[in-house]
């Protein structure tokens, strides 16, 4: 992997992490309308993964993905008007956080209901393969989501279709408040593939080369025609559900385990170990990433909120 | 009389109802020590073990055909979903085995599917939906929408030990906004019975759940016009308390509807129908309707504001409707 690669991931993976608190900020400032998602400590997953697509392949992430949609082109700046419901935003201030999608970037916004992303997607790269295109769909869920009969459906589907579409599976040991282990009896969420023919893949998911080798072949795989991969990738939720919880539920052992497997944390050893930028021109990176979201949070604050009687109409075509 | 709020009406409800009958248990995400989304299951596992507080994966299909299996167990099981909308993932369970079971072999089927709906809090699309009329179309099912703390305790209670099938409509805008006095006892809120909020001699407002208070906030400014107006809370509307209805409809010889869900095939639209049916001859004015209008709820404060309707617009409803 060239250093201008290495300086790209670690530039990802920066953005996610600094955006998610500068967001956090925001929510605390009482700017954020509804609730905050955050997705810090799992950055490595979104950004690796998105890393290894390429134009018309599609994504359906979920409300942690924000990494996914900014690799994949979208302005940090739709965004914040999202968060912040403004008339700017992707959805006019329809819907908030990143519900929205974009047919001509390849982004397929998710809804609330766990799962449903999953037949979606399949759907998405059945038409890829119709078509004749040499494409992929990559979609997102978390461990608990996987307990939707949505998520059975739709792997189902894609694999008997042998459609291509990567789903990545971000075991964060938490879904809410419930831990992975009352979610199901399998001690791996790898050990659902064989239930649709595929490989078992558990992957370190703080590791953010790991992940983008392994969706990288699982991608490639796809795009060959090989059909659909799942990939569990082993992370941590390192904030609550949502701003709003203290997760009062999860031991401090546990966070301060996962802290010190920081994928960011990591990943600047990388670079230091590979001469590709020391600790000085990782802080001149962080710097610069920092003042120009400064410039984006402060020039979306200034947009204005949509008007009240544009909530009718744009119900149908 | 203690003070309660709305919240906690529902919790002491499902409270008294698992102390009285160990056949009650309940089901749903995060239910357990966390105490669900919003509480309300706030130090039950604590008191009532793991077996009566059955905390679950991620599937309300799964868990919704699951408390129908435990109906023909013998329990009692209460289904929470963390937020309303989620029922349609479980729409089948519901509308298929739910509510054709005594209809087709007898069997009973005593379960409550319960959780927070409605809109005001910013939750957006689809945290926020108003899903009564998803169901009202199924016979077999029960629909019921306390509007007060009392009503919230009382329903609660009545719709567990109903014999069949019953989605407890929260409004989660209530759920902390409102305090009230709630006798003490064990006393339920029968279903099927619509109240009179406030007496009014020139018209009436036929509503139900979070739109009671805002009926109730209008019909005090309209007072300051001389302008009297009644206020009947249907509080259950499957089935549908016509007698009610049609009294108010006689007492006051005007009458509109007034709900936050949308408005094409609305639950006003019934209610139009059976008044026309059964009382045309004692109308003085048409029906009218206030509700929201057909659009998904939106999520950003000044489109969630102009979706649900205001004080403002009943007032000036109840005017134009005088006047006529
Ligand atoms: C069908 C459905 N049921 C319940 C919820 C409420 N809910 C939102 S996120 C969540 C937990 C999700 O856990 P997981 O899939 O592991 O994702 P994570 O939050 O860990 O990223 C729950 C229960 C929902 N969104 N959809
Ligand atoms: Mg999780």
């Amino acid at each position: 992997m060239t250093n201008e690669r290495l300086l790209e991931i670690y530039r990802f993976l920066l953005l996610n992490r600094l955006f998610d608190e500068r967001l956090q900020k925001l929510y605390r400032q009482g700017k954020v309308v509804g609730g905050l998602y955050a997705s810090t400590g799992q950055e490595a997953i979104s950004v690796g993964s998105a890393l290894t697509l390429q134009p018309g392949d599609f994504i359906g992430p979920m409300i942690r993905n924000v990494g996914s949609l900014l690799v994949r082109g979208v302005d940090p700046k739709d965004v914040i008007r999202q968060y912040m419901a403004r008339a700017t935003s992707p959805t006019g201030g329809r819907d908030g956080n990143l519900h929205f999608g974009d047919i001509t970037k390849g982004i397929i916004g998710p809804i609330s209901m766990l799962g449903s992303q999953i037949p979606v997607l399949a759907g998405v790269a059945l038409g890829m393969k119709l078509r004749g295109r040499p494409n992929v769909a990559l979609v997102y869920t978390g461990d608990g989501g996987m307990s939707m009969g949505d998520f059975h459906e739709g792997m189902n589907f894609a694999a008997v279709m042998k459609a291509p579409l990567v789903v990545i599976l971000e075991n964060n040991g938490y879904a809410y408040s419930t831990p992975t282990t009352r979610q199901m009896t399998v001690s791996s969420l790898a050990d659902r593939a064989p239930a649709y023919g595929l490989e078992r893949i558990t992957i370190d998911g703080n590791d953010v080369l790991q992940v983008y080798d392994t969706v990288g072949a699982a991608v490639a795989k796809a795009r060959a025609g090989g059909g659909p991969s799942m990939i569990e990738c082993m992370t941590f939720r390192m904030r609550g559900h949502a701003e709003h919880d203290d997760m009062a539920y999860v031991p401090k052992e546990e966070l301060e385990q996962w802290r010190a497997k920081d994928p960011i944390l990591r990943f600047e050893c990388v670079l230091v170990e590979r001469a590709v930028a020391d600790a000085a021109e990782c802080d001149r990176i962080k710097e610069s990433i920092r003042h120009q979201l400064e410039a984006d949070f402060d020039s979306v604050d200034t947009e204005p909120f949509p008007d009240g009687s544009s909530c009718l109409g744009g119900v149908y075509a | 009389m203690p003070e309660i709020t709305y919240l906690e009406a529902i919790r002491q409800g499902i409270w008294e109802e698992l102390d009285r009958d160990s056949n009650v248990v309940m089901l749903g995400e995060d239910i357990g020590g966390y105490g669900g989304a919003f509480r309300v299951s706030s130090g039950m596992i604590d008191h009532f073990g793991t077996g009566r507080i059955i905390e679950t994966p991620i599937c309300e299909s799964g868990f919704t055909g699951a408390a129908i299996g435990l109906s023909f167990m013998g329990y009692r099981p209460i289904v929470e979903m963390q937020f309303i909308d989620f029922i349609s993932c479980a729409f089948s369970m519901i509308t298929n085995f739910a509510a054709k079971l005594r209809y087709r072999w007898g069997a009973s089927v005593p379960i409550v599917v319960r959780g927070p709906s409605g809109a005001g809090v910013r939750g957006g699309p689809f945290h926020s939906q108003s899903v009564e009329m998803f169901f009202a179309h199924t016979p077999g099912l029960k629909i019921v929408v306390p509007a007060t703390a009392a009503d919230a305790k009382g329903l609660i209670k009545a719709s567990i030990r109903d014999p069949d099938p019953v989605i407890y409509l929260e409004h989660k805008y209530l759920y902390r906004r409102i305090k009230e006095n709630v006798p003490p006892g064990d006393w339920t809120v029968p279903i099927g019975k619509a109240a009179v909020r406030r007496t009014g001699r020139d018209l009436s407002v036929i509503t139900y759940g979070a739109m009671v208070h805002v009926a109730l906030e209008a019909a005090g400014l309209l007072e300051k016009e001389d302008i009297s107006m009644e206020v009947l809370d249907l509080r259950t509307l499957l089935p549908l308390d016509r007698e009610s209805i049609l009294a108010t409809v006689r007492h006051t010889n005007k009458v509109f509807v007034l709900h936050e869900d949308t408005r094409t095939c609305g639950i006003a639209g019934e209610i139009a129908a059976i008044i026309n049916e059964e009382a045309f001859e004692d109308l003085d004015g048409p029906v009218l309707r206030v509700t929201a209008p057909d659009t998904p709820v939106p999520y950003s404060p000044p489109l969630e504001e102009f979706f649900l309707p205001k004080v403002s617009d009943v007032v000036a409803v109840a005017r134009k409707l005088v006047a006529y």
